[in-house]
């Protein structure tokens, strides 16, 4: 791939596999969870790229894997031209100043035992930044910025609701002026009145600050409300990576096909109009995952040729530029997935391990 | 569910609350946690009551003193029939006397020292000891922790009261030693239920926060994990303090644990056995007294869990409460 | 006679912090075969009132009547309601593993509810239709996974198998509480579409409560929206979602990004669900709400009708607000209707002048 320099981050087929181990006192490795399996993605500077997937597509190591908190086992990761992905302890650390990372759960992301100034300024202590009366000037400026009243600094996380929580890591998030911010759901524990405050505060702030976003999510409409780019993750792979409009309107894989003809809309009339892809079974074990297209067990167009050949990730016909897939049947917007069954018999999707 | 539900319910701070000088000053999980502790009435009488023995226990030669009897003072005259038999309370000896004369008033107080002394220190140590073995074990992992975590196994697969005899056997019975022993098998236990505690917390998100914003790991274990230790390891040593105060009895008894001569309860448990049948005072009197106090202990310890816990609290005082039905 | 009928029900539970009023007088009725949705954000009240109906809430102080088949379940006896439960109504909650006993065979659990209720019913005929039943929810090879433990399932197995459980006795009604909360998009999919299905197949009626706007416009007859545990608004779905009434139903249906993909900015709701324990006086919602007049910080709205059926209030349509009955929709016209009612009822110097723009700022 060609270096850019509009190209915040370079995620370059990048792996990272978890070893299950057994034994009591000796342990080996008996199999491996595939969480991520050779993604590449570029992030550009100032944009918010969105991932979606269900659970146990790997969108969430993935994001630890961006930020450093997963070493990864393959492939390589280059943020703002330099390879992070072979540095480990103190070298990280100036990394870590541009990097940082939105929790989904607002209430065990913050340490309970710990007043809420400490808590945002444990950056500029960690980093040793500022100390004393600059410190608590410059906490009360960032929860001033967040929308929070300055004056709560003394408080203690259990005396803030969800949503004034998920301020607090944000404030937490941007008191190093960072560069990219990894949000991994950050609403879908919020009520629902509440998350629109918290996905307006988002956007503002990187209007404001210029910050570059990687979106978890699993809520598609929230996805495609925040995002430039979307990428669905499927087992560990990207399935398909488009502009977002592009993806929500025109979607080629049939996966993404049927999460969004899923997803529920809050509007009688639309969802009676639409017509859902119910795919057969559940999500196969990362543990052992298909062979050649891994969605092949589930698909409603699978064919022989998807059980042993494992389509790449690139422009298909007729698509616009960066609208890739990665399937060999693409889906034309004509068809109507929805009339189909799954062509090929699915075997035991449940993730069994090994035993001792 | 629908209590843990209430609980998150009933902590949202009001919308319209506006900041007064009063509440702007957070109030600590401890202050909370206090704040509970004094509405529990059975907790504030164990207090009272610890508070009285820990003021006997301290102030044990002045009662001698007012008593007018030493605690090792064999009364010939007045504290032994004529036929060697042990006297009942009375006016010179208020709870009576053992077979050699001596006040069992007296030789309980003394008996309080040690009892406290031993339940305090041992447990403190074991607290120490535990934490550290098992908050390394938990928080680094690895062969640290598979070296550490069979360690404490192989401790508490001990037989204790064999081993305890054959130490007294060896060294000659004594506080230091019953202290040793007792840590030595009280802190394992503690031990793992902090390694478990700390692979609980290391899951949690705010370590990962930390780690995401460069956080060292000895900062990290200081402010982010041990802080967070501190409620389940006051429970615990709450609870270990009367299990240390009855296994000091339990030694000294069989005679594994202090001298034989040193006035503990165990000890006058112990010389109770040649006697009781004709003086039940000399076994009843050091019995109650290590009654009354593992049971301050215990309850104490119980309603500092249910401080520190509010959710059990809460579900508790909903069973209590009972369901209320309309009849027609 | 409806199936089930409640009326002015309240919930509260005393705790050490004080009087937590988790509903606060709460009437609905369900017919057969129906669906009611019940919406509302954490600590509305809406699982807490139909737990009260099954008598799962223990230590509850409780008021008011729920007629079911016209027998009040809250006058009747742990045994009594015992019998009730499973058989007549079923319960399906958001996480399928805490109602699942980990340590026997999903097939023996529905097998033996069937027999406990059922007691003629033997064991062979009882695993009979256990597999029968896993079958009919979707489960693959039900012969071979009647003998799975529940943690050899996946998550929407679970489910599902949850589901099977609760249509074992044929009940006449059905509470879903959060069933597809904790489940994957095309999981949730396959379940409410399951559930559809059997109901359709059975006649059961069901109660849904969920936070998602997106479940209820799926497969609710008749919508109760929540607000510090009491109904804010009552509609059918279609008025619900295309004419509400209450700022609050109508600041939920603006908060969530449309299906459109518009980058209009979202209008959230501003401040935070109110403490149960220090409701707000007058309307509960008034410290949120941005048309907040006098009247709402001391007089609490009652339900009432707010749209015209055939030239009389329309009943099915209910909204507990100060506004006019006719500011209903999310139209520039009813917008000006609500500017118009609420530039009339605010003074200047009210209380409810310091509340105004709640806004995004809290």
């Amino acid at each position: 791939m060609t270096q850019d320099a509009d190209v915040l981050v370079e995620i370059d087929d990048v792996y990272k596999h978890f070893p299950i181990k057994q034994g009591i006192i000796f342990k080996r490795e008996v199999a491996r969870v595939h969480a991520v399996d050779g993604v590449s993605l570029q992030i550009r500077r100032g944009e918010t790229v969105g991932i979606v997937g269900e659970s146990g597509c790997g969108k969430s190591t993935l994001a630890r894997c961006i930020t450093g908190l997963h070493p990864i086992t393959g492939g390589r990761i280059v943020f703002d031209g330099q390879d992070i992905s072979r540095m480990r302890g103190k070298q990280l650390k100036p990394f870590r100043r541009d990097v940082q990372m939105i929790f989904q759960d607002p209430y065990g992301s913050l340490n309970p035992r710990r007043r809420v100034g400490a808590i945002i300024g444990d950056p500029f202590d960690i980093h040793g930044i500022a100390s004393g009366a600059d410190r608590k000037k410059r906490v009360q400026e960032l929860m001033e910025l967040v929308g929070l009243n300055p004056e709560h600094y003394n408080r203690f996380p259990a005396e803030f609701s969800g949503g004034q929580r998920q301020r607090i890591g944000i404030a937490r998030a941007l008191a190093l002026k960072p560069k990219l911010i990894v949000c991994d759901e950050p609403v879908s524990a919020l009520d629902v009145s509440i998350q629109a405050q918290v996905i307006n505060l988002l956007k503002d702030l990187q209007e404001e600050l210029g910050l570059t976003y990687v979106f978890i999510a699993h809520d598609l409409s929230v996805v495609r409300y925040v995002s430039d780019r979307v990428a669905v993750m499927y087992l560990g792979k990207i399935a398909e990576y488009a502009e977002g409009e592009d993806l929500y309107e025109k979607p080629r894989h049939p996966y993404t096909n049927a999460l969004l003809s899923a997803a529920s809309i809050a509007d009688p009339d639309a969802a009676e109009r639409r017509e859902r892809i119910v795919l057969t079974g559940d999500v196969p074990s990362p543990i052992r995952p298909p062979s050649g297209c891994r969605f092949h067990p589930r698909c409603p167009k699978a064919q022989e040729n998807c059980i042993e050949l494992e389509p790449e990730l690139i422009v298909r016909d007729g698509d616009a530029a960066g609208h890739e897939t990665a399937c060999h049947y693409p889906v034309d917007p004509a068809e109507s997935l929805a009339t189909e069954h799954a062509a090929i018999e699915q075997l035991s999707t449940e993730p069994t391990l090994p035993s001792a | 569910m629908s209590l843990t539900d209430l609980e998150a319910e009933a902590s949202v701070p009001p919308a319209s609350e506006e900041p007064d000088g009063r509440k702007i000053e957070g109030r600590s999980p401890w202050q909370l946690a206090w704040a509970r502790l004094r509405k529990d009435k059975a907790a504030m009488i164990s207090v009272v009551v610890i508070v009285l023995l820990i003021v006997m226990a301290l102030l044990a030669p002045l009662i001698a003193k007012w008593v007018g009897y030493a605690p090792d003072f064999g009364d010939r005259k007045l504290g032994q029939t004529v036929d060697g038999l042990p006297v009942g309370p009375n006016g010179h000896h208020v709870l009576g006397t053992d077979r050699f004369g001596r006040d069992i008033l007296v030789r309980s107080v003394y008996g309080a020292r040690v009892s406290l002394l031993v339940g305090l220190v041992s447990t403190v140590l074991a607290v120490v000891l535990g934490v550290i073995i098992g908050a390394s074990a938990g928080f680094y992992g690895g062969a640290i922790d598979t070296i550490l975590a069979r360690a404490m196994d192989v401790t508490l697969s001990f037989p204790y009261l064999l081993f305890a005899l054959a130490l007294a056997a060896g060294f000659g019975a004594s506080v230091p030693l019953t202290i040793f022993v007792i840590t030595f098998f009280s802190f394992a236990s503690i031990g793992r239920i902090v390694r478990g505690q700390v692979l609980q917390i290391k899951e949690r998100e705010f370590i990962e926060a930390a780690r995401s914003l460069g956080a060292g790991s000895i900062r990290t274990m200081f402010i982010d994990v041990i802080p967070n230790l501190i409620a389940p390891v006051t429970v615990l040593g709450s609870m270990t303090i009367p299990t240390a105060i009855i296994f000091e009895s339990t030694l000294s008894f069989l005679g594994a644990g202090t001298d034989p001569r040193t006035p503990t309860w165990g000890n006058m448990l112990s010389d109770a056995t040649q006697s009781y049948t004709v003086a039940w005072w000399t076994l009843f009197v050091p019995a109650a007294f290590l009654l009354i106090t593992t049971l301050a202990f215990n309850i104490l310890g119980d309603a500092v869990r249910d401080a520190l816990d509010p959710r059990s609290e809460r579900l508790f005082a909903a069973q209590k409460a009972n369901r209320k039905k309309k009849r027609k | 006679m409806s199936l089930l009928e409640v009326r002015d029900l309240k919930v509260s539970f005393d705790t050490s912090d004080g009087l937590v009023q988790a509903v606060r007088g709460v009437s609905f009725t369900v017919e057969r075969g129906k669906t009611l949705g019940i919406v509302g954000e954490s600590g509305s009240g809406k699982s807490v009132s139909t737990q009260t109906l099954l008598g799962l809430t223990a230590g509850a102080l409780i008021d008011g009547e729920a007629l079911f088949e016209g027998q009040d379940l809250l006058a009747m006896t742990d045994e009594q309601l015992r019998r009730v439960r499973g058989k007549e109504i079923a319960m399906i909650f958001q996480d399928p593993l805490s109602s699942l006993h980990p340590l026997y065979k999903v097939g023996k659990q529905i097998a033996e509810m069937i027999r406990q209720h059922e007691p003629d019913v033997n064991k062979a005929q009882a695993r009979k239709r256990a597999i029968e039943l896993l079958g009919m929810v979707g489960i693959p090879e039900p012969g071979q996974r009647v003998d799975d433990y529940p943690h050899q399932f996946s998550g929407g197995m679970r489910q599902r198998a949850m589901i099977a459980m609760s249509l074992a006795l044929n009940p006449k009604l059905i509470v879903a509480d959060e069933p597809t909360t904790a489940l994957d998009a095309t999981v949730q999919a396959q379940i409410l579409d399951l559930m559809l299905r059997l109901q359709r197949e059975f006649d059961t009626a069901l109660i849904m409560i969920t936070h998602d706007l997106g479940v209820i416009a799926d497969l609710a007859d008749d919508v109760l929206v929540m607000y510090g545990g009491k109904p804010v608004e009552h509609a059918d779905r279609r008025s619900l979602y295309y004419r509400p009434h209450h700022p609050y139903t109508k600041g939920l249906l603006e908060s969530i990004p449309g299906s459109t993909g518009a980058k209009t900015r979202l209008k959230p709701i501003g401040g935070q669900p109110p403490s149960l324990i220090n409701l707000p006086t007058g309307c509960a919602f008034h410290p949120r709400c941005e048309y907040v007049m006098d009247r709402c910080v001391t007089e609490e709205p009652l339900l009432a009708a707010v749209g015209d059926k055939d030239g009389f209030p329309d009943l099915g349509h209910t909204s507990a607000c100060w506004l006019p009955k006719e500011a209903a929709g999310l139209d520039a016209e009813a917008e000006n209707l609500r500017q118009e009612a609420v530039a009339l009822g605010r003074s200047a110097d009210s209380p409810a002048a310091t509340v105004v723009d709640a806004g995004e700022a809290q």
